[in-house]
């Protein structure tokens, strides 16, 4: 075995979340009549890999939702590597932003860092549970506390 | 967090799986071989992408199967470097936190490495985060469970091919040998020394 390029492309957490759930439904469809021993290892690991990015912010992601992000990500001048970071995790606070972005300081002002959030938290679908929490309109009764 | 790696090898199809399409047994026989292994200095192999070019199949003598060469791609976990994940707290010991990512669990957060001060209580073998308010210290405590965000400072790849047969000594002491040589074949070295990083529940605004 050989391997040509160990990096030939980065993979967004949708992209490979999407990649395995299309996978399990190819496989749930055509039946269990495969020895499984051999599978169990891909069993294993897309289990716990779906079980681990089902929790990100990525499973309400559309790749419209992506396409548009990485669209108006262009004029804020950031790296690959940042972008990715911001659409996996898709940060609310300033904090967060200045751990994914190399020496914000110096490179994003207060205004920028601040019409970052808010791109991100607008084009980013995120928990729509806790978007009606915070909405004015919520009431006193105890929603999923997760 | 995931890398597209192209990747060739021969893939050897036994006779009985001819009646199969040839991209379905193919697939099958890549995503046996790789999925859930780690390949050295490249990452830990989750399933495959795509297959980019089948080459012709060849049978050769004394053995009924064919053997195909195969450019695919595969998702491959493997971090950069200062990446951020978020992971969840396995256990604590002496040598840091170990964090787990469900599917892949060799991550240590080392002692120097964590929010200053911190100190391990030894009673409930947890780490402890000593923050100093105008109030006086607050002791945030590394639960087990807990959700963390860390940064990814280093990763180490250890080759575990077996290294054949060593001259015959007494066998006691490879039996213990061998016990000892179980090491992970892909670490990753986290830190949580900046603001922002460490369990989610210390910086949420709520």
């Amino acid at each position: 075995m050989e391997v040509k390029d160990a990096n030939a492309a980065l993979l967004s957490n949708f992209e490979v979340y999407q990649l395995l759930t299309d996978l399990k439904q190819q496989r749930k469809e055509s039946g269990k009549n495969k020895q499984s021993s051999g599978q169990q290892n891909l069993n294993t690991i897309m289990y716990e890999t779906l079980k681990y990015i089902s929790k990100t912010p990525c499973r309400y992601q559309s790749p419209e939702t992506v396409r548009d992000f990485l669209i108006t990500m262009k004029g804020h001048k950031l790296t690959k590597a940042e972008k990715l970071q911001l659409l996996n995790h898709r940060p609310v606070t300033a904090v967060e932003i200045q751990l994914m972005v190399e020496e914000s300081e110096e490179r994003l002002t207060e205004e920028q860092i601040e019409s970052l959030l808010q791109t991100v938290t607008s084009i980013l679908p995120g928990d729509p549970e806790e978007q009606q929490r915070e909405s004015p309109m919520a009431t006193e009764d105890k929603g999923d506390q997760e | 967090m995931f890398v597209l790696v192209e990747m060739t090898d021969t893939v050897r199809i036994p006779p009985w799986q001819f009646e199969r399409k040839l991209n379905e047994s193919i697939a099958e026989e890549l995503n046996k071989k790789l999925a859930n292994k780690v390949v050295y200095n490249v990452g830990l192999c989750i399933c495959l992408y795509d297959i980019t070019k089948l080459e012709d199949s060849y049978i050769f003598p004394g053995d009924g199967a064919s053997h195909t060469k195969v450019h695919f791609r595969y998702v491959v976990f493997h971090p950069f470097l200062d990446e951020i994940l978020i992971g969840e707290i396995k256990s604590c010991s002496q040598d840091g936190v170990h964090v787990s990512l469900g599917f892949f669990d060799d991550i240590v957060i080392p002692p120097e490495s964590l929010q200053q001060p911190a100190k391990f209580d030894e009673a409930e073998q947890v780490w402890v985060w000593e923050y100093e308010t105008e109030e006086g210290a607050h002791d945030l405590y590394m639960d087990i469970g807990e959700e963390i965000r860390f940064r990814v400072m280093d990763e180490t790849f250890v080759d575990t091919s077996p290294t054949g047969p060593s001259s015959a000594e007494a066998s006691t002491s490879n039996a213990t040998e061998e016990v000892q040589k179980k090491e992970a074949p892909y670490t990753l070295v986290g830190s949580i020394s900046e603001p922002g990083l460490g369990l989610l529940s210390w910086w949420t605004n709520s």
